[in-house]
């Protein structure tokens, strides 16, 4: 994945990743690798309800980790999307998860998941 | 440079005058925070556009200069 920087190729990049993945969550390492704790948290919690992501590693790309921001106009990674839609950070996903709007959210899009709670 | 409790709380409450704010450190490093907002402001909006407010409000600072407030927003209960 490289963009070489070009913002346009780079917003196209993000659309494609967003909208051709149910499940996607920009973040600082991998799902296995997580290099950040707040990534760390997000990865967690989708693992722990068992939910198939596609992980996008912003410290591979300076344009995605940077146009990512543009995208959502959210200044932090990590960043979850669901079905296209931008659903958080860490602070918003965890407490969705503590309150189980996370696990009302996958169920209403119809994403495969186990129903942990927190 | 990192940032002290007392500037983002008043960062916070030259946009949103109303907003009772509290702050943690969590740390003790200038860095990392804790901060509770509680604003009639933020009645009908979702957690998102909470967020998102209050980020305006910091001017640019979260994610650069303020690298980790742990934030959670609320409406004034009736």
């Amino acid at each position: 994945m490289s963009t070489q920087g070009n913002e346009q190729a780079v917003q196209d990049w993000i659309r494609k990743a967003v909208a051709n993945n149910d499940v996607v969550l920009f973040m600082k390492g991998t799902k296995s690798m997580p290099q950040c704790g707040f990534s760390h948290q997000v990865s967690q919690i989708l693992n722990h309800l068992g939910v198939d992501y596609r992980d996008v590693n912003v410290l591979d790309d300076m344009g995605i980790r940077e146009g990512i921001k543009q995208f959502s106009n959210w200044p932090t990674i990590p960043q979850l999307y669901i079905k296209g839609e931008f659903v958080g950070g860490c602070d918003i996903v965890r407490e969705m998860f503590q309150e189980g709007e996370l696990q009302q959210m996958l169920a209403d899009k119809g994403i495969a998941h186990e129903t942990a709670t927190a | 440079m990192p940032m002290d409790a007392k500037e983002i709380e008043s960062l916070i409450k030259a946009r949103m005058p109303n907003a009772d704010v509290s702050i943690r450190d969590l740390a003790g490093d200038g860095d990392h925070y804790a901060a509770h907002v509680v604003s009639p402001e933020f009645k009908g909006k979702s957690r998102l556009q909470q967020h998102k407010m209050v980020y305006e409000a910091l001017e640019g600072r979260m994610g650069g200069v303020l690298h980790a407030l742990a934030l959670t927003t609320s409406a004034p209960k009736e």
